[in-house]
């Protein structure tokens, strides 16, 4: 009773690597028990190895770690700078973020992102929506809605990525998606059986048709709870607040599945991206039917045709003859594979909302009165 | 007699407790020992603000998966989970990792 010391620790609650010091965790990919310094050590080491194995960098090479002040990215930022450091990838790091324009939200976030610069001493750029397209989040879902903020939200991120690496004179954007996130991806494009995206899904490095610009995930293989857990010991400084806009309905319902699965099984993540990987469609048989026969003959006209995408781009060539680098959005100049790009289809069905609202020749003065002559000159 | 330890929520999942991310708790015990079972039952019962959001902690009776837990700053995996023994002085801290990255 008088004894105060510190408790005795059992043998079986010592760090498996190590055996001298107390586990604190427990990693969900083989269920070994380690200690804080032991578990450092691995999770580095095997970004490390995802690194090298994929040969994501070369020495000189200038990347932006693609940055939302949340914990994938800020581990990630930290990690790289660590490694950097202590293999001598000889990288030359920035920070790039995406004001998407969302109050309450982004402008928090980067704050956090604006602290990480300090911390991890790396330049930082942000490029927001409104500079951008003139457009913040937020206009766009009072404009559009809030159902269909993610699809806006995705396709003008991943142009403004691609448009501020390249500002910086950058062809390598890092991004923060971890096994879990994969994982979701996969099991989301196997539930709505878009086998094209399916096989696609688990690559390490992605980059666009004409895009110069290539993404990598060097978090492909770690874990969620990895993360959290290595942000939390090392104490490090994120945001986490959900987005203010309603969630991919679908993301949702296969985050929790995946949960649900980790469960029972915490290998099944690792196991849904090795099926993810070695999964190859087989090409696809050419029927040679009587429709074909009769389309044959029809060539000739369809070529002049010109192709809608069910998302209202409009496809340059025929589906046979594959995209060529170098195209460009007739609108805004940027790289596409479309005559307009997604970007640009998705602003000009915003901008007609919005055209209507500042009729010409309204001189009347801003606010109610503004808002009843507004209303007055509408017309359907 | 009650046991005094702190329980914390981070990740983003003090939106269920009116943002307040720290809370003092005294877990009344009558006799024997309280276990982790004990803690959450509290923790439904006295720190959700909103009976809502009482899904968003728990799943089939235990805590949600995705929501990462620590005792004293252990994977409370390698404490008996739910069959944790609580002690006067500990900590309880509730991670989510569902949030956005």
């Amino acid at each position: 009773m008088t004894d105060e010391k510190p408790k005795r620790i059992k043998v079986t609650a010592l760090c498996e690597l190590c055996h001298a010091r107390k586990a604190v965790m427990k990693r969900p990919k083989n269920l070994q028990k380690l200690c804080k310094e032991c578990f450092y050590n691995v999770f580095e080491t095997e970004i490390h190895n995802t690194i090298t194995n994929a040969k994501l960098f070369q020495s000189g090479d200038k990347v932006a770690i693609g940055a939302s002040g949340g914990k994938d990215s800020t581990v990630l930022a930290s990690v790289l700078k660590t490694l950097n450091e202590r293999y001598n990838y000889g990288l030359e790091l920035v920070l790039l973020s995406i004001d998407e324009g969302i109050v309450g939200y982004r402008d928090d976030s980067l704050a956090t992102v604006k602290r990480n610069q300090i911390q991890y001493k790396m330049p930082l750029e942000i490029i927001s929506y409104k500079q951008l397209y003139d457009w913040t989040m937020d206009e766009i879902v009072s404009c559009a809605g809030i159902r269909s903020s993610c699809t806006y939200c995705g396709v003008l991120r991943r142009q403004a990525l691609d448009r501020g690496a390249a500002k910086l004179g950058i062809n390598h954007v890092v991004t923060g998606h971890n096994a879990d996130d994969m994982a979701e991806t996969v099991l989301m494009n196997l539930l709505r059986g878009d086998v094209a995206r399916l096989e696609k899904s688990t690559t390490i490095v992605t980059q666009s048709s004409g895009s110069p610009i290539k993404r990598s995930k060097p978090f492909k293989y770690t874990y969620q709870k990895e993360i959290v857990l290595y942000a939390h010991y090392k104490k490090l400084d994120y945001f986490s607040t959900e987005c203010t806009y309603a969630p991919e309905a679908f993301r949702g319902t296969a985050r929790e599945l995946l949960k649900s699965l980790e469960a029972v099984r915490p290998s099944c993540i690792m196991d849904i991206i090795y099926s993810g990987e070695h999964l190859v469609l087989a090409p696809k048989k050419k029927k040679v039917t009587t429709q074909y026969k009769n389309k044959k003959k029809l060539t000739e006209q369809q070529q002049e045709e010109m192709e809608i995408n069910p998302d209202g781009s409009v496809s340059l060539k025929s589906k046979k003859q594959e995209f060529k680098d170098g195209n460009r959005c007739e609108k805004c100049g940027y790289l596409s594979s479309n005559k307009i790009c997604k970007a640009c289809v998705l602003l000009a069905g915003l901008e007609m909302n919005r055209a209507k609202v500042t009729i010409d020749n309204n001189t009347a003065v801003d606010g109610a009165a503004k808002l009843t002559k507004t209303l007055e000159q509408l017309s359907f | 007699m009650v046991i005094k330890v702190k329980v914390e929520f981070l990740g983003g999942l003090d939106i269920i407790s009116s943002s307040v991310r720290e809370h003092k708790c005294s877990i009344p015990l009558e006799e024997g020992e309280a276990t982790m079972k004990d803690l959450i039952e509290y923790v439904t019962k006295n720190i959700i603000t909103d009976a809502k959001d009482i899904p968003v902690f728990i799943e089939d009776d235990t805590v949600r998966p995705g929501i990462l837990v620590l005792i004293n700053d252990t994977d409370w995996e390698l404490e008996g989970m739910e069959d944790y023994v609580l002690e006067s002085g500990d900590v309880f801290t509730f991670t989510s990792t569902l949030h956005g990255g």
